[in-house]
């Protein structure tokens, strides 16, 4: 028997007022421009890039300030300047985890005379469930995702 | 073995994920007996991933909703958030690598 099955995709839009090619440039090869480096990286160095290599299969990636590479994941299809898919392969500690799969795909459709609507869902977050168990072992009683991110605050704060 | 890396755990996880089960269904086409299968869900059950309820005289498993429903609040916010930050610097004038 098959009853409501669990929502396990996050969604999001938003309408920039850019037009389609540079928009999927600032969200690809600009990604430095915009992500929060400051607080979502996973290296001990200070992190100064967000790096996409531009075809399928390439890298996704993050470069520290002493030239470290800390791999997040893949590019698992490259459409430019339609669509991009991504592999984000980090885990509840914000750790590579190479057995771990969960799918970005980002889509540009022109809106408007120079707009762009960007749709973006991150699917398979059940991926994460699985580990949750393990996690949760290691990081003690504070369980639940309040725990995870305080810790994951913790740690990339520090 | 850890129970980070253990694959049958994920393989009951990801069932339970598209819809509540009773063990003997998720024991189906499952490499383990169905008392390892019971003692995986208990591992997934003390850890607040998995619920269990009666339905007539069988018991049911699923993905505890609170788990879920915490992990996409986390993932709307980082989102919501991060392509905010994306709209402002497409917008910006074509003055550097964005």
């Amino acid at each position: 028997m098959v009853e409501q099955a669990e929502e396990t995709a996050v969604r999001q839009s938003i309408v920039v007022r850019a037009p389609l090619e540079r928009a999927f440039h600032v969200f690809t090869a600009g990604m430095s421009t915009w992500w929060p480096m400051a607080t979502h990286k996973i290296g001990t160095a200070p992190m100064v890039a967000a790096v996409i290599e531009p075809h399928t299969g390439g890298r996704w990636f993050e470069r520290g300030d002493d030239g470290s590479e800390r791999d997040w994941g893949r590019v698992l299809a490259w459409e430019p300047p339609h669509r991009v898919v991504l592999d984000w392969q980090l885990d509840a500690d914000f750790g590579f985890d190479p057995e771990l799969h969960t799918e970005i795909e980002v889509r540009f459709t022109p809106d408007g005379a120079d707009g762009t609507r960007v749709d973006l869902e991150h699917r398979g977050l059940d991926a994460y469930g699985a580990r949750m168990a393990e996690t949760r072992d290691r990081l003690g009683s504070d369980g639940g995702w309040a725990g995870l991110l305080r810790r994951f605050v913790e740690v990339t704060a520090a | 073995m850890t129970a980070l890396g253990d694959p049958t755990r994920q393989a009951i996880f990801e069932r339970l994920a598209a819809g509540p089960r009773p063990v003997g269904e998720l024991a189906e086409g499952l490499p383990v007996s169905r008392p390892a299968v019971s003692q995986h869900l208990k591992v997934l059950k003390d850890a607040g991933l998995v619920v269990d309820r009666k339905v007539g005289t069988r018991r049911l498993y699923q993905v505890d909703p609170q788990a879920v429903a915490d992990l996409r609040a986390y993932f709307d916010s980082f989102w919501d958030q991060s392509l905010a930050a994306f709209r402002d610097a497409a917008e910006q004038k074509e003055n550097d690598d964005g």
